[in-house]
Order: structure tokens, then C-alpha cells, then sequence
């Protein structure tokens, strides 16, 4: 007994292996935070709020511009996109004797031409014209948006293909009364029923079905495609309904002239985009007295969809750090009364023989083991919150696997930096006065 | 290291060389302790006696590693522990110190056997070790039957016992006592007293301070301190 006492102690120290250390101490911890509940409780709840929002909040965020950023690359990073737009001017101008003029305004079949040709990098252009028109199948009916293009349209806005085939330049060439229908609209009109070589009207036209697309554009306003779409050949249009677009409203006739609704232009690398579409601007403002036209380059609101992703993560972080601050000090506040509450025990661990460093570990385990509960706590409410709000909203919540390991990372950083000035002062404390305090 | 000689330091578990300790409160120098010279041999069993305020705590401070004297030497086990450092000194006290308290000081959250072994634990023995030994410890102060109990469930005699069991854990080369049996009724009280016997005849050295004459009378030897000075040193 004697032996082993006096020779082996100050290798028995070194030897130690790290749990059976630490162990005792988290024991210990944990026995100390089940003693005082309630008071440990109400320490954590800043933990939890703090750690649960990290996690709620970047899932919530997460998920919203996960769906943000999908539907704009689905718009084609390639891609810019020129609209005809109604100048309001002209709105203003015509409004005395509307009824008789005919508006005319919007993109036109040169300007198609003109970046074709004039535009460096441009790999594809691709027109379009959109009128709506009631399609009829039997006694069905909707209001569907009638897409004049050119088969490369299905190229430059691609869509995976469900049944029959795109449009191709043979129908083009022979304006052929063939129509692509989207998801939706063959839904809606045709049913159950075999949806290739049926025959539906478009206006007062007959036209085939010889395929079908998904439509992917997710509701986005600034998508070339939208749900119920009917894709005919440009020239078939242009022979059927002509290029005036006349509507009947109260009083009268309102009319409009637009020759082209759309102008798709596919760069041939993404670096070229954003040089493209300021050339593209300068040259069309040439021709364009009125600004009747507007560019949307998916690139850019892409960029722009992830800076204020950014923005909403740094906001995110102030948010976290300053409820995670006021968690800290809370535990802190709680730790510093533990210290003067159990100074005793600290006096008589000192006078026994423990180091200063036994003291401090002591109590900072003690610490992490309230902000690691609380951290623990937090991400169970941290997870549970983005599962409730996609069940009672329906909207995409996507929980980072990596936001629970930061959450834990937190927990135990606000632990050792929380719990290092009280635990300093524990050890500080003269096991004289210590073991005479009441 | 002191040149004396190596047979004479062997013998003496503890030797004080003109120790001194002043304070100072309010400007004003105090000397706790004034030169004290005395050394004890290993197997005696020792009583300081004095009256409050004498420096009886002081000394008992020192002795035990608690506090280090302003001027002076003081060899422990044959190592001079007057200029160490707090991790060294509480190394010491670990290892070679053995401390019985007037009230006892038990964990209070900790159970008997747990307070056994926290000394132990602080040297790194092994859990399955700490456990056997403890038990041994429990049974040598006849507390086995409270293994589990919190120090509060506890009479005062029952807890004197388990802090004679956590003073013997690391099987120190020096028992302290200060004042056992001060918060114990008389009976208890010679029951402690006969368990410090039942030690020292087990080859324990011993230091107990005290001021009842009855409690020093146990001891073999005294001491009696007066005005930080020893007033008498009796073998």
C-alpha cells in the first residue's frame, strides 16, 4: 500500500486516460444542473432560443431561396431574355380616342435579325409571339397562351418532352396546324384521353397535338414558359391570327400591333452574358425611340438572388450571435452564483489537494454541460419548427446538416467562453477563506 | 534541499525552522507567527494547544500547506515546502496531508463513498481501485452500512468518521486535525478520540490542535503556542 502510494503517484496522474478524467466532472455537472431544474431550465431557455432560431432560421431561408434560385437557373443562366413591354406614354397619348388607334409598340422581327447579326458571342435567338386564345376540345374549354416560335425555342427554354415531339422546322416550312402543349393545358383539356393526334382548336384554327412538355418554370413571372402553354410553328401564327391583336371591351375595340412579345437570346458562355446584354441594350435603344422593350438576364437576378442570401445569412448571424450573447450571460450570471453558493466545496477540494486547473475544469464543465443541454434542447426546437411551418404552410423548409453541428459547436464555445471567467474565479478563491465560508 | 543529514530527515515527517508569518491589515504589520522551531517524528501523535488568537491557526494553516510563512523553513517528508508554488503545494497536499476538520467539510452533494474517494481521484487512481480502497477506508471507520448516504443523512460522529476515511484515502504521511471533536457531543467525541489511538498505534503520525486540555490529553505529545511563539514543546 505504502509502495504504491508514494512511488507510482505522479505516473498514476499522467496515465489517466481522458474519459475516466472528465467523467467524474460530468457527472458531477449533470447531477448539479438535475438538482436545480428549474433554475437550470430557465438558464438554458436562452440556449434554446438561441440555437433553435440558428437552425429554424437557416432552414426556413434555406428552403426559400433554394426554390428562389432553382426557378431563376431554370430560366437558363445562358439566357437573356427581351420582352415587349407597353410604353406608358403611348397609354397616356392614346387615350382620347383609343377605340380607333391601333397601339404599336414591342420588339420587331429585325431586331431578332440585327443581334443575330451584330451581337459577338450570341450562340442562338430565338423569337417568340404570345396571343391568348380559348382552345376548345369537344364541350372543353380554357383560356391558354398561344406561343408562336421557332423549334430552337424548345432548345434555349428546355423541358423534358412527355409524349409525341417538339415542333421542328418541317412544320415551320409548311406552316403545318401543329401545336406542343404543356403538362397543364393537356390536363385540363384532353383529360384521360391519348393526347398525340388529337385534334384541338386554337382561336377559330384546328390544330394537332403532337407533343406534350413539362412545364417548369415554378410560377415565376419572368419565365419565357408558363402553365398552360400552346406552342404553334411562327409562320402558322402569323398566317392564322395575323400580327394586330384586337380585343373587344366595353365601348368599343382596343387594339395592338406587337410583332414580336419575346426575344430569347442564348449566349454562347456564361461569362459573355452580362457584356451581351448591355450590347444588346445600347444597340436596341438605337432603334427604339420609345422604351417599349425590357431585359431580364437570369444570370444577374441569379447573382442578385444570392447576394441577398448573403445579406439575409449576415442578418441571420447578428440575430443568432446577439440571442446566443444573452444565452451566454445568462449561464454565466447562473455560474457565478454557483461559485459563491459552493464555496465551500471548492475550499475543501483545494485544502484536499486539488490544483487550481482541477477547479477550473471542474466548473467549466459544469457550464457546458447547461449550455450543451440547452444547445442539445435547441436543436430538437431547431428541427421541429421548419417541420411545422412546411406542414402548416407549405413552404420548403431544408435543414442544414451542417447548421445542427454549428449549433453544437456554439453550444460548447459559449459554454468554455461563459463559464471561464467564473470557473478563473472559483479557482482564485484562498481555500482559507473558502473553507470558513457559510 | 537542506544539507542536514539524510538518517535525521528520514525520521522526521515534519520540521519547522524559525517560521514566521505576519499579515498586514491596514498598514499595520501583525506577527501571526514569530520564529518557530519544532520537528515531529514519524509514528508520534502530537496536540497544539493555545488559546484564539495565539497563531495556533496560523500554524495549523502552514502545517497544512494552506498558506506558506513569510520567513523560514518547513520540511515535509524530507522536502521543504516553505517557497512552492500553489500547484505543488496542492500536490503536497494531496499526497502527504490528511485533513480532519471541526465541521467536518464533506461534499454535501456527494455520497459517503463518493467523499471517500474524491482524494483518490484527484491522485488518478483508477475507478475500480478508488472504489475498493474506499470500501476498505468506510470498513476501517465501521461506516460500510452508509456507503450511499449524503453527508446531511448523517449524525456529526458518522461524518467525523467518513472524514477520517477521506484524511487516510492517500495514505498521507501526516494526519491534521483541527479541533475533531468540536462540534461533537462528549461521547462521540471519545469515540473519535479512540479511532485517532486505534491510528497511531497503526504507526499514524499524527497533528491535532485544540484548545480543550481533555482532547490534548490523548495526544503524547504537546505543544502549546502563545502570542506566535511556542510557549512549551513536550515529548
Amino acid at each position: 500500500m505504502e509502495k504504491f502510494l508514494n512511488a507510482e503517484n505522479d505516473n498514476r496522474m499522467k496515465k489517466m486516460s481522458f474519459f475516466s478524467f472528465y467523467y467524474p466532472f460530468i457527472k458531477l455537472g449533470v447531477t448539479d444542473v438535475w438538482r436545480h431544474k428549474t433554475r437550470s431550465f430557465l438558464t438554458m431557455l436562452g440556449m434554446v432560443f438561441g440555437v433553435g432560431s440558428v437552425i429554424a432560421m437557416l432552414a426556413v431561408g434555406e428552403g426559400a431561396s433554394h426554390q428562389a434560385l432553382e426557378s431563376i437557373r431554370r430560366l437558363g443562366s445562358q439566357n437573356i431574355i427581351l420582352s415587349s413591354v407597353k410604353p406608358t406614354s403611348d397609354n397616356e397619348a392614346s387615350g382620347v380616342s383609343k377605340s380607333a388607334q391601333l397601339a404599336m409598340y414591342g420588339l420587331l422581327n429585325d431586331d431578332n435579325l440585327r443581334i443575330r447579326e451584330t451581337i459577338a458571342g450570341v450562340e442562338d435567338v430565338v423569337p417568340a409571339r404570345m396571343v391568348r386564345r380559348n382552345a376548345r376540345f369537344n364541350e372543353r374549354r380554357i383560356e391558354l397562351r398561344v406561343v408562336e416560335t421557332v423549334p430552337t425555342w424548345f432548345d434555349v427554354v428546355p423541358r423534358p418532352v412527355l409524349a409525341g415531339r417538339v415542333l421542328t422546322q418541317k412544320d415551320l416550312d409548311a406552316n403545318a396546324n401543329v401545336c406542343v402543349l404543356t403538362e397543364f393545358g393537356v390536363r385540363k383539356l384532353l383529360a384521360a384521353r391519348r393526347m398525340i393526334g388529337q385534334c384541338v382548336r386554337l382561336g377559330q384554327e384546328v390544330f394537332e397535338v403532337v407533343g406534350v412538355v413539362k412545364n417548369e418554370s415554378g410560377g415565376n413571372v419572368r419565365a419565357p414558359d408558363s402553365e398552360a402553354d400552346a406552342y404553334i410553328p411562327m409562320s402558322t401564327g402569323a398566317k392564322v391570327f395575323g400580327v394586330a391583336n384586337i380585343r373587344y371591351v366595353s365601348g368599343g375595340m382596343e387594339g395592338e400591333r406587337v410583332e414580336l412579345s419575346q426575344i430569347i437570346v442564348k449566349m454562347n458562355s456564361i461569362s459573355v452574358v452580362e457584356a451581351g446584354a448591355k450590347a444588346i441594350e445600347a444597340m436596341l435603344k438605337r432603334f427604339h425611340k420609345k422604351p417599349d422593350f425590357k431585359i431580364d438576364v437570369p444570370l444577374s437576378l441569379l447573382r442578385e438572388a444570392e447576394k441577398t442570401k448573403r445579406t439575409y445569412n449576415i442578418v441571420l448571424g447578428a440575430i443568432a450571435g446577439i440571442s446566443l450573447l444573452v444565452g451566454g450571460i445568462g449561464i454565466m450570471n447562473i455560474m457565478l452564483a454557483s461559485v459563491t453558493e459552493r464555496t465551500r466545496e471548492i475550499g475543501i477540494r483545494r485544502a484536499i489537494g486539488a490544483r487550481k486547473s482541477r477547479i477550473v475544469i471542474q466548473f467549466l464543465i459544469n457550464t457546458c454541460v447547461l449550455s450543451i443541454t440547452g444547445g442539445l434542447v435547441g436543436l430538437i426546437v431547431g428541427v421541429v419548427i421548419p417541420i411545422i411551418i412546411t406542414v402548416a404552410t407549405k413552404m420548403p423548409t431544408v435543414i442544414q446538416p451542417w447548421s445542427m453541428g454549428l449549433a453544437f459547436g456554439i453550444s460548447v464555445a459559449t459554454g468554455i467562453v461563459f463559464g471561464l471567467y467564473p470557473a478563473l474565479r472559483a479557482a482564485s478563491l484562498d481555500p482559507i477563506e473558502a473553507l470558513r465560508h457559510e | 534541499m537542506d544539507s542536514g543529514n539524510k538518517k535525521h530527515e528520514e525520521a522526521e515527517v515534519v520540521r519547522l525552522k524559525n517560521v514566521e508569518r505576519y499579515y498586514t491589515v491596514g498598514g499595520e504589520t501583525v506577527k501571526a507567527l514569530d520564529g518557530v522551531s519544532f520537528s515531529i517524528k514519524r509514528g508520534q501523535y502530537w496536540a497544539i494547544m493555545g488559546p484564539s488568537g495565539s497563531g495556533k491557526s496560523t500554524l495549523l494553516n502552514i502545517l497544512g500547506c494552506l498558506d506558506r510563512p513569510t520567513s523560514g523553513e518547513y520540511w515535509l517528508n524530507g522536502t521543504n515546502v516553505a517557497h512552492m508554488d500553489d500547484d505543488r503545494l496542492s500536490d503536497h497536499r494531496l499526497k502527504n496531508l490528511g485533513f480532519i476538520f471541526q465541521s467536518f467539510h464533506l461534499v454535501p452533494q456527494l455520497t459517503v463513498l463518493e467523499n471517500i474517494e474524491m482524494p483518490m481521484f484527484y491522485l488518478g487512481i483508477p475507478q475500480a481501485e478508488r472504489t475498493r480502497r474506499a470500501k476498505e477506508l468506510a470498513e476501517k471507520v465501521e461506516m460500510s452500512h452508509r456507503l450511499s448516504h449524503l453527508p446531511m443523512e448523517l449524525s456529526g460522529g458518522q461524518r467525523q468518521r467518513v472524514a477520517v476515511a477521506r484524511a487516510l484515502a492517500n495514505n498521507p504521511a501526516v494526519l491534521l486535525a483541527d479541533e475533531p471533536t468540536g462540534n461533537l457531543d462528549s461521547k462521540t467525541s471519545v469515540q473519535i478520540m479512540e479511532l485517532f489511538k486505534e491510528l497511531h498505534e497503526q504507526g499514524k503520525t499524527i497533528i491535532l490542535v485544540t484548545h480543550e486540555v481533555d482532547i490534548a490529553d490523548f495526544a503524547k505529545s504537546r505543544i502549546v503556542v502563545k502570542d506566535g511563539k511556542i510557549l512549551e514543546c513536550r515529548e
